[in-house]
């Protein structure tokens, strides 16, 4: 973890992979939404079938949003938008998403 | 499952300089919740007129140490976060903080090993965790690290982990220096390549739980290099973070 400096948001002109990060950097924005840590959980994308942890996608983190690719095939997964008064959720990209339950 | 993960105010309660570029704050932490090795913390800074800026850092501390971290924050040109730390912050400021935070890549000592660890510069901070937190368990897993750093006097924790070494024959440290190695350096003076990544092997087994945290292309070249030596892919998890020095 550390500062980033990633110009573009989307990933889209990160031809050579350099500016990457990955889904451990928004943990903690995901964690806020979901209620538990998912960098851990699973999950499939709905592109090319990859089944394979949250911590593990491509993410692009500057910018008004935070965009989460897919390691294998690049496609877009998991967009979050944040204004002041609410979190826009966008997860066409994941055909399903694992959420440990509360065993207490 | 614990407590929603809110904001909290810890207090830095010491500082110490670890290279010229990084530094290692101690943070009592009210609301202090045990990390798993790992882990990170996200910090947010308020300005006057309310502009916010936050980052994540990852814990270099051991989890054992109750009621307190530290997070070892690598100064960024030009970063809003890190310069205030480098240049501003003192012992007893107040900081916004939430964690621990991160469940993917993360370690306990009951998750076993043998254990492979590959650091790019500041990507050593949660790996360090990982070092700090198997000693204080008491184990010998049988353990290596691999740190790639740019020149000898950038090595983060440089003494420390010399220290570990020679009080545990079962920890093994390679360094490389990529940029400029000084007389009578007797680590690699190379980027990560799959020679090196096959001796690392060598000394701790071909079926390492690994970790590889740093840049991007180090992460891609040392995780790539390792399957193409027969590591089993499922053992490996990254960490990615910008390019080094940036």
């Amino acid at each position: 973890m550390n500062e980033r400096t990633d110009s573009d948001n989307d990933g889209s002109a990160d031809t050579d992979g350099s500016m990457t990060l990955d889904g451990n950097a928004v943990a903690g924005l995901l964690e806020e939404i979901f209620g538990t840590d998912l960098t851990g959980q699973p999950c499939d994308c709905a592109h090319c079938g990859n089944h394979a942890e949250v911590g593990t996608m491509r993410a692009f983190i500057l910018g008004p949003g935070v965009t989460l690719r897919c390691s294998i095939c690049g496609e877009v997964m998991i967009r979050v938008v944040q204004t002041p008064d609410a979190t826009y959720l966008d997860l066409r990209g994941t055909a399903s998403l694992r959420m440990p339950r509360s065993t207490t | 499952m614990r407590a929603p993960l809110a904001w909290q105010i810890a207090t830095v309660t010491a500082i110490r300089q670890e290279t010229a570029t990084v530094r290692s704050f101690t943070f009592a932490v009210p609301d202090w919740q045990r990390h798993l090795a790992g882990q990170h913390y996200d910090v947010r800074l308020t300005a006057p007129d309310g502009y916010q800026a936050q980052r994540s850092y990852s814990i270099a501390s051991e989890p054992m140490r109750t009621g307190e971290i530290d997070l070892t924050i690598e100064r960024i040109e030009g970063g809003e976060v890190s310069s205030y730390f480098h240049d501003v912050a003192t012992v007893g400021d107040r900081i916004e903080i939430r964690g621990p935070i991160g469940g993917y890549f993360v370690w306990e000592a009951a998750i076993g090993g043998p254990l492979l660890l590959v650091a790019g510069g500041s990507g050593v901070v949660p790996l360090m965790s990982m070092l700090r937190h198997r000693t204080g368990a008491g184990d010998h897993i049988p353990t290596a690290l691999l740190f790639s750093s740019r020149r000898r006097d950038e090595v983060i924790y440089f003494d420390e982990l010399e220290s570990l070494r020679d009080a545990d024959p079962t920890l093994r440290v390679f360094h490389t220096l990529t940029r400029e190695q000084p007389p009578g350096w007797s680590g690699y003076g190379r980027r990560i390549d799959r020679s090196m990544l096959f001796d690392v092997l060598a000394a701790i087994g071909r079926q390492p739980r690994v970790f590889i945290c740093g840049p991007t292309l180090l992460v891609e070249a040392a995780a790539e290099g390792l399957v193409g030596l027969a590591v089993d892919p499922a053992q490996i998890r990254t960490e990615r973070f910008g390019p080094t020095g940036v």
